[in-house]
């Protein structure tokens, strides 16, 4: 069974900037739904860039099945972020967006409510939870096997937050995929999780 | 239900909002985004606006403040304290007699240091700069930023802590109306919940507060009234203990698309209702939820329902006495 952790991870945006976090300690076992709670600020969201690659740890070290994450070609770990108009490229159309990460799977689209005339039109053309859609489809149409959810149904009402995660979880139960869901609202926590992270006093 | 028999902060009335597109071909079509919405929000009082993403609930901010965009359309009748809200007076009360709370983090300029962007543009004498530091730093220690704040630049911040930054730039401002498009996600619950007291206190001391929200715990944990938006319609405004699942998991909602909305909350069943949301583009030509709807009729299918009271509340349904 592989796995994601993070061995006594430390990070600091810069040599004179405080840590954000140091000797941290976090595991992911493939076909496990983790969340993780803490309040603001307390870098949850630089955890979730660094487990999927997109900053270098300055301490410590990630690992996916024992080996550091890959750096060439789809990374296994795919990050969903809180801010989805800042994960498109505002000046592609958004079949671009999806057709990134391979061949458009219709059945995605039909699961998530994409319409198909949203393919044609610029990300500043949608809402954030329109786009938000697009994110997620776009991360469970890759072959990853772990897959950060950073906050991604906030944006959402109560109605499509339920649809969209039961969109993911029933394709992470089917792939046997890992998810870490970082979230404020203790009840979705509980309803999808087989273990809570509180980081009050890490 | 209406707390106070004076004159609403704000009145709206029959709004519409449309776009102008160009589509593929050499024509233009209007597509409709908010149709025909009551609505009033008194001195001392907190409206929720809830609904799903894309029914135009951000359209209504933005059309309250004059900041639609240049292809879009008003159609009715829109008055702040009696005043007809028209582009002259909204230009002059954006900022000094209504404040917004934008949606996006992406309102903050990333080139200016947060404390000088929330104390505002504009020269002013050096005692009222000082005060504005000194207000600007207790609203601050409320929403628990810490003092450095102040220095940073807007991408040295979380995405929770800039929301922050945005409300408090709203609350600096000596508003009679707040309009808080989404102050919350990212925020961790406490700082939300101290974000929404503030807003709370606001109301209590006078003034109105139209909350816009996808978070309906929070909404109702502090609104006096919810709005239900759905597809450009507010389909039932009712007070906030109307959602509160009473013997039975019953509640006293009207619609049924307020009573998905609560159903779909994870800690009641987690459920969703079938199908989406129809777009401004292809609206069904009667109740745009009648679709998705176990009560629908045929009437239902031919003509949009009118807002009519009921129990203590607004309803746009035509069915909404059989869903009890």
């Amino acid at each position: 069974m592989m796995q994601l952790e993070a061995r006594q991870l430390g990070f600091r945006y810069h040599k004179n900037m405080p840590w954000v976090f140091r000797d941290l300690e976090f595991r992911v076992e493939q076909g496990e739904c983790v969340s993780l709670l803490a309040p603001s600020g307390f870098g949850k969201t630089t955890l979730a860039l660094l487990l999927a690659g997109y900053l270098t740890p300055v301490e410590g070290e990630i690992l996916l099945g024992g080996k550091p994450l890959p750096r060439r070609g789809v990374c296994p770990v795919q990050l969903i972020c809180q801010h989805p108009e800042r994960a498109v490229n505002p000046r592609w159309r958004l079949r671009r967006v999806l057709e990134e990460c391979g061949p458009i799977k219709e059945d995605m689209l039909e699961a998530l409510g994409i319409e198909r005339a949203w393919l044609e039109r610029f990300p500043g053309e949608l809402s954030g939870g329109e786009l938000q859609r697009f994110c997620v489809a776009r991360a469970l149409m890759s072959s990853a096997d772990f897959l950060i959810c950073d906050e991604i149904s906030t944006m959402l009402d109560v109605i499509t937050q339920a649809q969209i995660w039961n969109v993911v979880c029933s394709e992470a139960k089917r792939r046997n995929m890992g998810l870490v869901i970082i979230t404020h609202n203790q009840h979705l926590a509980q309803r999808l999780c087989s273990r809570s992270c509180d980081w009050g006093g890490v | 239900m209406e707390k106070r028999c004076d004159s609403p902060i704000l009145e709206i009335s029959g709004l519409s909002v449309s776009f102008q597109m160009y589509d593929n071909t050499f024509g233009r079509k209007d597509l409709q985004v908010i149709s025909d919405l009551h609505m009033r929000v008194y001195a001392g009082e907190m409206l929720a606006v809830v609904g799903s993403s894309g029914s135009g609930k951000s359209l209504l901010a933005s059309a309250i403040l004059g900041i639609l965009p240049k292809n879009a359309a008003v159609d009715g009748v829109m008055r702040y304290c009696g005043q007809n809200l028209t582009p002259a007076p909204q230009r002059r009360l954006r900022g000094n007699g209504i404040a917004l709370v934008p949606q996006s983090v992406e309102f903050l300029d990333p080139l200016m240091r947060v404390g000088t962007q929330v104390d505002g543009h504009g020269k002013r004498p050096v005692k009222e700069g000082r005060d504005r530091g000194q207000s600007r730093r207790k609203i601050f220690q409320r929403l628990g930023l810490p003092r450095a704040t102040e220095r940073c630049y807007p991408f040295q911040l979380s995405g929770g802590m800039a929301r922050r930054v945005l409300v408090s730039t709203a609350l600096i401002q000596d508003a009679q109306l707040i309009v808080a498009d989404e102050p919350t996600p990212g925020m961790g619950a406490d700082q939300a919940r101290e974000a929404l007291r503030l807003f709370r206190a606001i109301a209590d001391d006078g003034k109105a507060v139209i909350l816009i929200t996808h978070d309906l715990d929070l909404a109702l944990a502090f609104a006096d009234r919810i709005a239900v938006f759905y597809a450009g319609m507010m389909v039932e405004t009712a007070d906030a203990s109307d959602f509160q699942n009473g013997q039975g998991g019953i509640n006293m909602l009207r619609h049924p698309y307020s009573r998905a909305l609560c159903r779909a909350l994870p800690q009641n069943q987690f459920e969703p209702v079938a199908g989406f949301q129809p777009y401004a583009g292809s609206l069904p030509k009667g109740c745009p939820f009648a679709p998705r709807c176990s009560y629908r009729s045929q009437r239902c299918e031919q003509k949009t329902p009118p807002v009519r009271s009921l129990r203590g509340g607004e309803v746009r349904c035509f069915c909404a006495d059989a869903t009890l």
